[in-house]
């Protein structure tokens, strides 16, 4: 079902009706921060791509590959476009754009939880009880995000998954969820637009009251909430979720069959579902539409990695085909558009897995040595960071070990995010950005 | 790490050193059910005046007052959502009102606990503990369901529940309590998930990181993880597949839990490549490992009181409850219970929980006990001197205040659906209406891909939610001007415009509007053209229900 029908029609009649209802003001305050004025959004605007690997994704049979251990496994290293780093034999496609990424090869964490695990790789901090701290994107959104008037669709978009809360930072900066095909379910209908104008008056006048009772701070989040959501209902740059249309005032064309394919879309458009196969690369191409109408934060995930079983055969032969054309597409279209230097793109799950080979020809969680994957963004590309030892068990001595807070890091150095910025909690605790994490000094040299 | 929680250390646990002391003077360290008994000779009053006792004590050791008791509106609408899992209706709030009993308060809690909505309410609750809202391959939502329905039902004591969910065997419709174990069962795991699922849900511990390696920050040992594991390692599933008669493929049948034969124990590696073994043991018991039926050993273990002490899922599933009223329990998270986390309200939970056992694990009863408690009745407003008092800035509970919390997914269906009259009209029985409600409730479900077979919701104060709210066919049936709606029946009966209009006020918000609500309402109204009036009161009904009011439960 084709949503957001008529699109055009959205903000400049919405706002016409704004301005003629009868009782506007309570609307407009409402909507106060609302651009009428849709203007483009530069195209060298800076941006992250994360690639969430939800699971926990075996690196050591992709990014850091053992031959010769008895933990090794099947595959073999092959030579990439950056002198001296090798990946594995089943990401030849990614190894030819190598040249433009990073690999991370010591990453040692602690949290072998998935739960756990997915909250301090997104946010830098462990679990707390009584805080809950924001996902990076969250962050971006609220340094970067909330600046960009222009922008009136949610500025942290998660395609295809579900991870992360924006915590003290307020609902406003929490991911808005969508599935890998970019449909928004409950879109307004004709109807339901056209009398939005009056709804909205009524709406601010019955909550006012609720919002001035003394209650805490969800009355007035939930107000928050719903500004982002007429404001995005109403926006032109709904476009950006729907590949098949075009937006020359947004630099948005309708997306050709030969970009589809290279990022593996299905033919006829049909999405695979969230997180799986096919639905990847679509998840990665919205994530590209998104960001050249200025949404600086996309995260689109992909799942399938808790390979507890078998996980050659599954990673050969399903994960990383997909992967690897993910990947691979996104690095030349960026490269192409010249969008590269000002997208940083970061690929990470949980935690890593076990070097040892189970029983079940599988790997278990494992997080004390592992690689992320960090590139574009205007950063010092093509190299390997760090190392592991010839076992892959432990970080290698003579190696520096990363957190999570330092990927974070670097991706605000890359997108021009004081490093010294402090957030503050509910309770007035500072907290540091990336949990004081530095960026990789060999990356931003 | 900073992962001590400074609330531990708050003013208020000086009372509760000093009380524990007392106990242990006594000769134990915690009140035993008897004891309980003795001291409250067991009926519900004094036991909520211990709580209202205790709880006030903490007002006074941090220099608060709480604030003041809640309007009869607020406490209507509150009451119904957290017992019945839905808004009161009109008539429901107009009677509470007028009704001018001194103990009105306690005959409603009576009443919701009986009714059907309790039962529906707390299967819902109980069914997305166990298996979730995405319901996980090859198990049956409706086996489940059924299994919980039964038992709120029937009021059966929730050790028996338990037992049943960790024992069960057989057929996942025949016997809905299996469903719990399919559930964890998604991976050949050797029962790792079950067993973190278990300690966390019904054991209020969260032993998921010791599969590994010991807990760095309480008592848990990696040994432990696996000897309650070696309980679990009997169970086995079994996936039937049948032909269909049509198309003559192999299809999904039914799926079952089974017990094989294992009796040895258990083996598990160090993290330093030792390995080790480990026998069944719970709380210091070891059971034969050559027992016939180790999950059965278990499930007596679990509400043993040998030892004096108040069992563990009792306390468990005491705070649970605490937190499903208040919206925070004694320990945060609800589910990390132990010495490294301390309660807020230790005597509370002792007392509640000794309690609980000594009525035999009835759970109609202990909800009665803390609905009626002082605090329960507070309204959701700060007070002038409890500012303080602000869980959500993660400061410790002080419970000075009723906390806002945000209606559940399957509460705001219900709610607009008895707002919006549609419950009147009575399609469909109990499972047509529950299909219904799952297949409205999996836009919001996003299922993380993985062992813990972990799932979140996209639905609390997010924009998909306020689409969904704005925008979804659900809302525009709750405005409905058709025959048989709410707006279509209030505004076609007799009756002056400024009466129907408090009705929408009522109906949505459970509560009369303020007189000069109603009078900018009736501006508003007023602005509409004459032959668009009644867009006009669908437009105030939607902004009604789409209000902060609507959505949170305070």
């Amino acid at each position: 079902m084709p949503i957001w029908n008529n699109y055009g029609m959205g903000r400049r009649h919405f706002m016409q009706h704004m301005a003629t209802a009868a009782a506007t003001i309570p609307a407009m305050n409402f909507l106060s921060h609302v651009q009428a004025n849709s203007s483009t959004v530069k195209a060298n605007n800076k941006a992250c791509i994360l690639m969430w690997m939800s699971g926990g994704p075996p690196t050591i049979d992709i990014w850091d590959l053992k031959p010769g251990s008895k933990n090794g496994g099947e595959f073999k290293p092959i030579d990439t476009a950056a002198p001296g780093v090798q990946i594995s034999e089943h990401m030849p496609e990614t190894a030819k754009v190598f040249d433009n990424l990073n690999v991370v090869r010591s990453m040692s964490t602690r949290e072998a939880d998935h739960g756990r695990g997915r909250y301090y790789m997104h946010t830098g901090y462990v679990p707390n009880p009584t805080v809950t701290h924001p996902t990076f994107g969250s962050v971006v959104s609220y340094e970067i995000g909330r600046h960009r008037k222009a922008l009136e669709i949610p500025s942290f978009v998660s395609i295809g998954g579900g991870s992360g809360q924006a915590g003290f930072l307020g609902m406003a900066h929490a991911p808005f969820v969508v599935g890998s095909d970019g449909q928004i379910r409950n879109a307004p209908s004709q109807e339901a637009k056209d009398r939005l104008p009056n709804r909205l008056d009524m709406l601010a006048a019955v909550e006012s009251n609720f919002i001035k009772s003394q209650r805490g701070e969800l009355p007035q989040a939930h107000k928050d909430v719903y500004a982002n959501a007429v404001n995005l209902m109403t926006s032109r740059q709904m476009a950006a979720f729907n590949v098949n249309k075009a937006d020359a005032a947004l630099g948005l064309e309708a997306e050709s069959d030969a970009t589809k394919a290279m990022y593996n879309m299905p033919a006829g458009g049909g999405g695979m579902g969230m997180g799986g196969g096919n639905g990847f690369g679509q998840s990665l191409l919205l994530a590209r539409r998104l960001v050249q109408v200025g949404v600086p934060f996309v995260e689109v995930d992909l799942g399938g990695w808790d390979l507890h079983n078998d996980v050659f055969n599954t990673l050969k032969n399903q994960r990383l085909p997909v992967l690897d054309r993910g990947i691979s597409a996104l690095v030349t279209d960026l490269k192409q558009r010249n969008m590269l230097d000002d997208v940083t793109i970061v690929w990470m799950g949980e935690f890593g897995r076990t070097p040892r080979i189970n029983q079940n020809t599988g790997r278990d969680h494992w997080a004390a040595s592992w690689s992320t994957m960090i590139g574009g963004g205007g950063l010092k590309n093509g190299q390997a960071i760090g190392a592991t030892d010839a076992d892959g068990t432990r970080v290698a001595d003579n190696s520096k070990a990363y957190l999570p807070g330092d990927i974070w890091a670097t991706v605000a150095h890359a997108m021009g995010i004081p490093l010294e910025t402090v957030h503050t909690s509910k309770r007035g605790r500072p907290m540091k950005l990336a949990n004081g994490g530095s960026p990789i000094q060999e990356l931003i040299g | 790490m900073n992962f001590v929680p400074r609330w531990t250390m708050r003013k208020l646990n000086t009372s509760a050193i000093c009380l524990t002391a007392m106990f242990t003077l006594a000769g134990a360290g915690q009140l035993s059910a008897d004891e309980a008994a003795a001291v409250s000779d067991s009926t519900a009053l004094s036991t909520v005046e211990f709580i209202n006792q205790k709880i006030e004590q903490g007002y006074k050791d941090n220099e608060i007052s709480p604030s003041e008791v809640a309007s009869d509106e607020e406490w209507v609408r509150r009451v119904h959502l957290d017992i019945v899992g839905r808004i009161p209706s009109l008539e429901e709030v107009n009677a509470f009102i007028e009704d001018e009993s001194p103990r009105k308060k306690s005959v409603l809690i009576d009443q919701l606990v009986d009714s059907q909505d309790y039962i529906r309410n707390f299967t819902t609750i109980w069914t997305n503990n166990c298996i979730g809202r995405g319901t996980p391959r090859r198990v049956s939502r409706n086996g489940m369901e059924k299994f919980f329905r039964e038992a709120f039902a029937k009021n059966r004591p929730w050790d028996d529940i338990v037992v049943d969910l960790v024992t069960g065997e057989g057929h996942f419709e025949e016997n809905g309590a299996v469903n719990y174990i399919l559930a964890q069962m998604q991976l050949n795991d050797e029962a790792v998930q079950l067993t973190a699922k278990t300690t966390k849900l019904f054991l209020g511990m969260q032993v998921q990181c010791t599969q590994c390696h010991n807990h760095p920050f309480n008592n848990w040992q990696q040994a432990q993880f696996w000897e309650f594991n070696s309980f679990f390692r009997q169970v086995r599933k079994v996936d039937h597949r049948k032909t269909d008669p049509n198309t003559g493929r192999q299809v999904d049948d039914y799926s079952e839990v089974v017990t094989r034969d294992f009796n040895g124990p258990v083996y598990f590696e160090k993290r330093s490549g030792l390995m080790q073994v480990a026998f069944p043991i719970y709380e210091g018991k070891a059971i034969e490992p050559d027992a016939f039926d180790r999950r059965k050993e278990f499930g007596k273990l679990l509400v043993s009181t040998d030892n004096g002490e108040t069992p563990i899922i009792a306390k468990a599933f005491v705070n649970r409850m605490w937190a499903h009223f208040f919206g925070y329990g004694f320990t945060r998270p609800v589910d990390d219970m132990g010495p490294h986390n301390a309660p807020s309200h230790p005597e509370v939970l002792d007392r509640l929980s000794a309690e609980f056992v000594s009525t035999g694990y009835d759970v109609k009863k202990l909800i009665k006990t803390i609905a009626n408690t002082a605090a329960y009745s507070l309204t959701s407003k700060f007070g002038e001197d409890n500012m303080v008092d602000n869980p959500a800035a993660g400061e410790v509970p002080l419970f000075s205040h009723m906390y806002v919390k945000s209606m559940q997914a399957e509460q705001l269906y219900d709610s607009l659906i008895v707002a919006s009259n549609a419950h009147k009209s009575g399609k469909g029985g109990w499972d047509e209406q529950e299909k219904q409600r799952n297949r409205w409730m999996q836009q919001f479900v996003v299922a993380f891909d993985n062992d813990e077979n972990d799932e979140a919701t996209t639905f609390n104060g997010t924009i998909p939610q306020a689409l969904m709210m704005m925008n979804s066919e659900l809302i525009e049936k709750a405005v409905s001007i058709d025959r048989g709606s709410f707006l279509f029946e209030t505004f076609s009966s007799p009756g002056v415009e400024s009466q129907k209009m408090q009705d929408l006020y009522v109906a949505a918000l459970s509560r009369r509007p303020t007189r000069s609500e109603m009078s900018k309402a009736q501006q508003m109204v007023k602005a509409y053209p004459a032959n668009m009036r009644a867009n006009a009161y669908q437009d105030l009904f939607w902004a009604l229900l789409n209000s902060n009011e609507f959505i949170f439960i305070h």
